[in-house]
């Protein structure tokens, strides 16, 4: 085994040798400009982009003409949002999220708010998922984009996405999902779906960084989104800039294997999740965040309560994962997803999430239980709160002094 | 993020930690912060009745690596150190010995803090008035 063991899949992935290996002839043999229309560098660039276009397509249940390269699911989200608020904002200015989206979605509807829109931001039940007829309340006549992730970063919970589509459908309203953690995931079928708009990008699953997509539907109806960047009117006018193509060769590359893939990864992934969930649970008071059924199969997000998750990390130190800890930004706040879950602040500094993927081994997971056990074990023994906890005194009943 | 070597040490090797008896007369118990904020620390002196000498310090913490290197430091320096000398400690004292950074300097603050709370309770239990600090945090 190689140290640190990477159990944080969900912030990005390594790439896999067979997408680095398509990628690498684009970067000095054909290193031609997908727009050149003139001589066979452009032609044979433009070619691998279409190739790719259609992997990637393929793998969402879309045509390769409904899929505008990005940057990244960062810059797709900003496009889906503010592009749909520029172009609809005659219809009305009204948007849906949840608390718990990426702050990529977030930061965008507050961009949004101060353009003059007005966004309601839903809370979730204690499990994650949000509550569809609280959905259907918030719509309003002005009401013109839901924007609602598939699988969450920090927990994984999988939303009813076919249940909020169909509300979206009923009201004219468009749907854009963020489904960068779900897609080579699990199954994402945008016909099926339902779903308008949809995010991802290459790095999480096990492509290049600097590359995602934004699928934009072109039919019941056609959608459209005003630019975000200007200039020589690539992806259909709507994202202009040169291609990168050797990272959407990449994306293509990474979308046909998991496409191939995914249904064994996805069986090998939960057993391996939930054999490490099961066994970190036989401690006393851990808890899984968030609901354990709807959920991608790679993900868990566990508190060890009465130990701190910044500590709980540093006692961890030869695995990699993040942790809901405030002391690990410098905001010294808590996870705003998992307090969005109702979570006390305590349990939300003491969670940790574990995020496998492709190349993580069963013989990883033996020795994460390990070491996350004996971390939990010593940090209690040095927890004033564990130490009250077992003596049977309500934390809750201290006046604790406060910074 | 990147500690120092003392950090690591302490948290690696944290020194002291236990529970004295907080019953006792001779002992002096100081609970700071709170468990929303990932931060806790009790930190418990015993002291010599006929030197004022602190003959044992104890610490129990919750919280980051910088927070139990801090505790653990402080009851290093506590020991055999008069009740005095012991109410001088500062907590940039601990940010220099330990090489905190910036964002970790609240941990210092709430080891100054712990000190000067479990002084206050021990002279409390020995009939003196507590020791006003215009440098409380808390």
């Amino acid at each position: 085994m190689n140290f640190p063991i990477y159990l944080d899949n969900n912030s990005t992935t390594p790439m896999d040798p067979r997408v680095l290996e398509s990628m690498l002839p684009f970067f000095n043999e054909k290193f031609g400009n997908a727009a050149s229309r003139n001589h066979s560098f452009g032609w044979s660039a433009e070619e691998a982009v279409d190739y790719a276009r259609e992997q990637v397509g393929r793998l969402i249940g879309s045509t390769s003409k409904e899929i505008i390269f990005t940057s990244g699911a960062t810059e797709a989200n900003n496009l889906a949002i503010k592009g749909v608020y520029e172009m609809y904002g005659s219809q009305g200015n009204h948007m849906i999220t949840v608390t718990t989206e990426h702050k990529a979605t977030l930061d965008a509807c507050k961009k949004v708010e101060k353009m003059g829109g007005e966004v309601t931001y839903l809370s979730p039940n204690e499990d994650g998922l949000i509550n569809l007829a609280e959905l259907e309340a918030a719509i309003t006549d002005k009401t013109i984009l839901i924007t609602i992730m598939y699988g969450n970063n920090e927990i994984g919970v999988v939303q009813d996405i076919r249940g909020i589509s169909a509300i979206a459908k009923k009201n004219g309203i468009l749907f854009h999902t963020d489904a960068t953690q779900a897609v080579g995931k699990i199954p994402v079928d945008v016909l099926a779906d339902g779903i308008d708009l949809l995010s991802f990008t290459a790095h999480k699953m096990y492509g290049p960084k600097g590359v995602g997509a934004l699928y934009v539907r072109r039919k019941n109806p056609r959608v459209k989104v005003t630019s975000q960047m200007d200039g020589g009117g690539h992806e259909r006018g709507m994202r202009s800039g040169t291609l990168n193509v050797p990272g959407i060769v990449g994306f293509g590359k990474a979308c046909e294997i998991c496409q191939n893939e995914m249904a064994d990864e996805a069986v090998r992934l939960s057993a391996m999740r939930d054999r490490l969930e099961k066994e970190l649970l036989t401690m006393e008071e851990a808890y899984v965040n968030g609901n354990a059924e709807h959920r991608l199969p790679h993900v868990a997000n566990i508190s060890f309560k009465f130990v701190e998750g910044e500590g709980l990390m540093m006692g961890t130190k030869d695995i990699a994962v993040s942790s809901g800890s405030a002391c690990t930004s410098a905001s010294l706040e808590p996870s705003y997803v998992l307090k969005s879950l109702g979570l006390d602040d305590e349990l939300a500094h003491s969670s940790l999430r574990f995020g496998l993927g492709r190349f993580t081994t069963d013989e990883e997971i033996d020795f994460a239980i390990d070491h996350v056990k004996t971390a939990v074990n010593k940090l209690r023994d040095m927890s004033p709160l564990w130490e009250m906890f077992k003596e049977g005194i309500d934390l809750k009943s201290i006046e604790w002094a406060e910074h | 993020m990147a500690y120092s070597e003392k950090v690591i040490d302490h948290y690696q090797n944290p020194r002291n930690i236990g529970t004295l008896d907080k019953e006792s007369n001779a002992v002096g118990t100081g609970l700071v912060g709170a468990p929303e904020c990932g931060d806790v620390m009790r930190l418990q002196i015993e002291v010599d009745d006929a030197t004022g000498v602190i003959k044992d310090a104890k610490f129990k913490t919750f919280g980051c690596g910088s927070a139990i290197a801090s505790s653990s430091l402080a009851t290093e320096w506590l020991k055999g150190k008069s009740v005095e000398d012991a109410m001088a400690i500062d907590n940039m004292e601990i940010v220099e010995e330990l090489a905190l950074p910036p964002v970790k300097i609240h941990c210092s603050v709430l080891a100054e803090d712990a000190i000067k709370m479990a002084i206050n309770d021990y002279r409390v239990k020995q009939g003196l008035e507590p020791i006003e600090d215009d440098k409380k945090h808390y």
